[in-house]
């Protein structure tokens, strides 16, 4: 009997199709599998085991009618608890959301439903998406399958830990600065960003406007290039939604697989090629490089010399846009109320809402936005931010007039073990090293598994311009084929 | 705090030059909210016209109506503004639970319009007044406090959020400042705002009631010595009628006054207005101001009119209130000193609605301005409540014109139209109140007054034609007032022979 948790998506969804199995069946051996391991990962916040096996009997329904099903029909989903879920509880990793059951489906989750997929659950993540470590989340860290003492990244820590411990075969990231790709580095799966505006953002919970990207997740290229389709393309809900059709990531990532790169430029950001990562990081690196070059990748060495201020940048603007979309949280319309006791002002519970109901990290960086837009400071912080990110832009373009793709590792440094940078603010931040500036730009950004450091996955990371997602896909998916997939040991 | 005695008005403008500016904003008419899909009407259960995006909820996101952008590029061509090619929403953040987001999305340092300006007319004088900007934003719930005995935040039990309003399109209008104008600032004030009423008015974009808060005033004055600098300012709010605009300026003119005069000096505050007293009162202090901490709206795209949509608003623009006036007024044969009277009524939409009815402009001004005006200000409506249409006045003219009506009958007509008893034609059936033109009868009432009165008679027969009068007043007495008195004169001298 066939495991139907080591399945890949396509492979589901085929057996789905076929009558081999049936979408419950599939679905009860996803949640027998949560059941019996997240207590030792806590990737999910929420399982919403009747929501799933109600979808799952619905997907089955249509099947015995003779409809034709969508490519991931029946496929289970761990959906990232940043995203709003019809009376299914959304807290974003936050105690001041606890309870609050959305009275509307996010565009990403209506779209999932529409394609038949099955969504199991929300996964755990740094409280609202702020951290590289999932270690910020308020309902305890989320642990990597492949060492439970080890971080499983972040902020998307829940999502990338379900695809590495086999409690799904799919999930939906957001990623503002790294938190679909650095997840998947250290955890041995595949995450891709899209390009900024390529997925909507209507019911995301919005840490960063601008930056803010959902994406997929999977355990390989092609699955989450499924996904990818499944949930991209235009959305009148959200402005900044670009009214185009995705590129064909399906068959950007099929044509990769073939394995054959010839003709295809890639550069390598000389900023991020080796100095500051890991030996072991840099040593995998530069293996996957030959590999590419093996499978006829034109390698050229690309300076974006703005990119070393890609991280101060971002410190700057998200926590700016973060500080003033957190200021909904007051506790007056939904979520936590604290000290409401009839003889306090509204400030006052305002405040106390606010002190209870968010965590460290968040409190940094709501005061550290609310200082950088400060009336007097905001030329030099945000507008200087600003100026930064328009030339870390001009670095993707001119590299881009040299180059289909630009590759580096994902993150400098493989799973650490947890606690290890929790004293430390800015030892934390330089997990998006490599990540941020692809968020600063807006143009996609896959991350494959490229080999092990010392038992650890290590993630190599495919940049591309905006609105060629497909570019990236067909590099990864290469890549894939040619050092195969890493399975973590037993759980 | 009133217990100094004010000093005079006239002695207030012989030594401080005042210098004004308005705020004024205005919700627009759109089906839709400005950034979700919940529909605008007045009133309603409370939150019942929400949804997750004017609710702010977690997650949600806006998209600009784009109804509103060109309701608001309308009225930046009719106040003669530049439009901007490009300009963004900003965030404008600060913590007020009917805030729902805790940040407002308005304009900030890229208004969609500027640099316009707005002739009113003021004692006869054009005045002009600069307009700085013109923007977009949405407007903010409403916070109900119950529980307290004033209705305000201190000492209610509870506070009630209602969201209907939330999101709703505002179009904010900012003047520069206006010096100069002396003893004529609060007239002026009032002109501008009347005027920029007028013009929204007939640009269809929004109903602009001040007293339904769809048209919204803050004033700001300032008084400096001749010569010197301009004085430190202070925003009055709750301005909510034309009257209001007039009085609060003038009372913080003589509020300031008295503060200059005892030596003191002018805080930079909110003040609000009191309806009742005619007075104003500090609110917040400007010196301790929030820090907006305005940025650019990252959840919208910027605004790019396309200057070919932009030309063909500014074609399609009505003619503005101020020129349409001059026209009718010139069609209507009237001087200045008319015309502002039918002005000062808030005639001028009804006469012209009356002549488009079919009466002459003389007609229908008369009713308007006289047994209409009287009626309003007696009941103290709007002229244009008083509960008579147009069309309905100019029937009635029709009627007096055929001879069906005389003047004191059609007045009882109207008094019927005003209670809502039908058409004029109806009231004049149903109250029986038709002028009697049947000659028999009228002839027969005639020849009894002419026998009842023999020597009166005989006066007129010998050519004392003016002796007339006598015997119309006994026909009409006869026939109860329903008599026409010219051809009851006309008869009595035929059958006379005079």
């Amino acid at each position: 009997m066939t495991d139907l948790t080591k399945l890949t998506a396509v492979e589901i969804a085929g057996l789905v199709a076929g009558g081999q199995t049936s979408a419950v069946e599939v679905t009860q051996a996803h949640l027998d599998r949560i059941a019996a391991v997240d207590d030792r990962v806590n990737a999910f916040l929420h399982v919403d085991a009747d929501g799933a096996l109600a979808a799952a009997r619905a997907v089955d329904e249509r099947r015995a009618a003779g409809e034709e099903l969508g490519p991931l029909a029946g496929v289970p989903v761990a959906v990232k608890d940043v995203l709003t879920t019809k009376g299914v509880p959304t807290t974003v990793g936050s105690k001041i959301l606890e309870g609050w059951r959305p009275p509307y489906d996010a565009t990403i989750v209506q779209r999932l439903r529409a394609a038949g997929t099955v969504m199991l659950g929300k996964t755990n993540m740094d409280e609202f998406a702020m951290g590289s470590s999932t270690e910020y989340s308020a309902y305890g860290p989320t642990r990597n399958p492949w060492d439970t003492d080890r971080i499983p990244g972040g902020s998307g820590g829940g999502s990338a830990a379900a695809l590495a411990a086999y409690e799904a075969p799919l999930a939906i990231g957001s990623d503002t600065g790294g938190s679909i790709r650095q997840p998947g580095a250290v955890t041995g799966t595949v995450g891709a960003k899209p390009t900024y505006g390529g997925t909507s953002r209507y019911g995301l919970v919005a840490f960063s406007s601008s930056l803010d990207t959902p994406g997929p997740c999977a355990r390989t290229v092609l699955d989450a290039a499924l996904l990818h389709a499944a949930i991209g393309g235009h959305d009148p809900r959200d402005s900044t939604s670009i009214p185009q059709p995705v590129p064909d990531v399906v068959a950007a990532a099929r044509l990769g697989a073939t394995g054959d790169l010839t003709g295809v430029k890639l550069g390598v950001v000389t900023e991020f090629s080796g100095e500051g990562a890991e030996p072991g990081v840099a040593a995998a690196f530069r293996d996957s490089v030959d590999a590419l070059a093996k499978l006829g990748a034109e390698i050229v060495e690309v300076s974006c010399p703005h990119f070393t201020y890609a991280l101060p940048a971002y410190y700057l603007i998200a926590p700016s846009e973060c500080s003033s979309n957190l200021a909904r949280f007051d506790g007056v319309r939904f979520g936590l109320r604290e000290g409401d006791d009839g003889n306090r002002s509204l400030e006052e519970v305002m405040s106390l809402t606010r002190d209870a109901g968010f965590g460290p990290e968040v409190k940094r960086r709501i005061m550290l936005g609310t200082y950088a837009l400060s009336s007097g400071y905001y030329d030099a912080y945000y507008g200087q931010a600003q100026k930064v990110r328009t030339l870390i832009t001009r670095d993707f373009t001119a590299a881009f007039e040299r180059v289909d793709a630009l590759i580096s590792p994902t993150t400098p440094f493989v799973a650490f073990p947890i606690g290890a940078r929790t004293s430390d603010p800015y030892q934390m931040y330089l997990a998006d090293l490599y990540t941020i500036p692809t968020n600063l730009y807006g143009g996609p950004g896959i991350s494959v598994p490229c080999g092990l450091s010392d038992g650890l996955p290590v993630g190599l990371q495919v940049m591309a311009p905006t609105m060629a997602d497909d570019r990236m896909y067909r590099v990864a998916a290469a890549l894939e084929s040619a050092v195969g997939t890493f399975t973590p040991p037993a759980l | 705090m009133s217990t100094t005695t004010l000093p005079a008005y006239d002695d207030v403008v012989a030594r401080y030059e005042p210098v004004i500016g308005l705020e004024t904003h205005v919700e627009l008419g759109t089906n839709t909210k400005m950034f979700c899909g919940c529909p605008t009407d007045f009133g309603g259960e409370p939150n019942t016209r929400v949804c997750p995006v004017c609710l702010g909820l977690p997650g949600s996101l806006p998209v600009a109506n784009k109804a509103a952008i060109e309701a608001t590029i309308r009225i930046g061509l009719a106040l003669n503004c530049s439009i901007a090619s490009w300009c963004r929403f900003a965030r404008k953040n600060y913590f007020y639970p009917d805030m729902p987001k805790n940040f407002q999305i308005s304009q900030y340092d890229e208004p969609l319009c500027v640099d316009g300006y707005l002739d009113v007319e003021v004692g006869g004088e054009l005045v002009r007044i600069g307009i700085e900007r013109v923007h977009l934003e949405e407007d903010t719930g409403k916070t109900l406090h119950v529980g307290g005995a004033t209705g305000r935040i201190h000492g209610a039990t509870e506070s009630l959020v209602d969201y209907n309003r939330a999101g709703i399109p505002l179009v904010e209008i900012v003047t520069r400042p206006v010096p100069g104008t002396g003893a004529l600032a609060p007239e002026v004030a009032r002109a501008y705002v009347t005027e920029l009423r007028d013009v929204i008015r007939s640009l269809g974009v929004s109903d602009v009631r001040m007293e339904e808060g769809s048209l919204r005033c803050d004033v700001n004055t300032s008084l400096n010595l001749p010569g010197q600098e301009w004085g430190t300012r202070t925003e009055t709010k709750n301005v909510n009628s034309l009257r209001s605009v007039e009085r609060a300026v003038r009372s913080e003119m003589l509020r300031q006054a008295s503060v200059l005069d005892a030596g003191g000096r002018i805080t930079q505050e909110t003040r609000h207005f009191h309806e009742d007293t005619g007075d104003t009162t500090p609110g917040r202090s400007k010196e301790t101001a929030t820090d907006y901490r305005y940025f650019p709206e990252p959840d919208l795209v910027p605004l790019a009119p396309d200057a070919a949509w932009v030309a063909e608003l500014k074609a399609a623009l009505p003619e503005l209130p101020r020129l349409h006036r001059r026209r009718l007024q010139e069609q209507w044969g009237l001087s200045d000193a008319d015309m502002q009277s039918v002005l000062n009524a808030g005639a001028v939409e009804l006469i012209e609605a009356t002549v488009a009815a079919g009466a002459t402009p003389a007609a229908a001004r008369k009713w308007w301005l006289g047994e209409l005006s009287r009626r309003a200000n007696e009941t103290g409506v709007e002229l244009a409540d008083v509960g008579a249409t147009p069309v309905q006045v100019a029937e009635l003219q029709g009627l007096v014109d055929a001879g069906k009506l005389n003047d004191k009958l059609a007045r009882s007509v109207l008094e019927g139209v005003v209670a809502g008893e039908g058409s004029p034609t109806e009231i004049m059936t149903a109250r029986g109140l038709e002028v009697v033109s049947d000659t028999g009868a009228l002839t027969a009432a005639v020849d009894e007054a002419i026998a009842a009165n023999p020597d009166i008679a005989e006066k007129i027969r010998s050519g004392k034609v003016a002796a007339a009068g006598a015997l119309v007043g006994a026909v009409m007495k006869t026939t109860r007032g329903q008599a026409d008195a010219k051809t009851v004169r006309e008869l009595i001298l035929s059958r006379l022979g005079a």
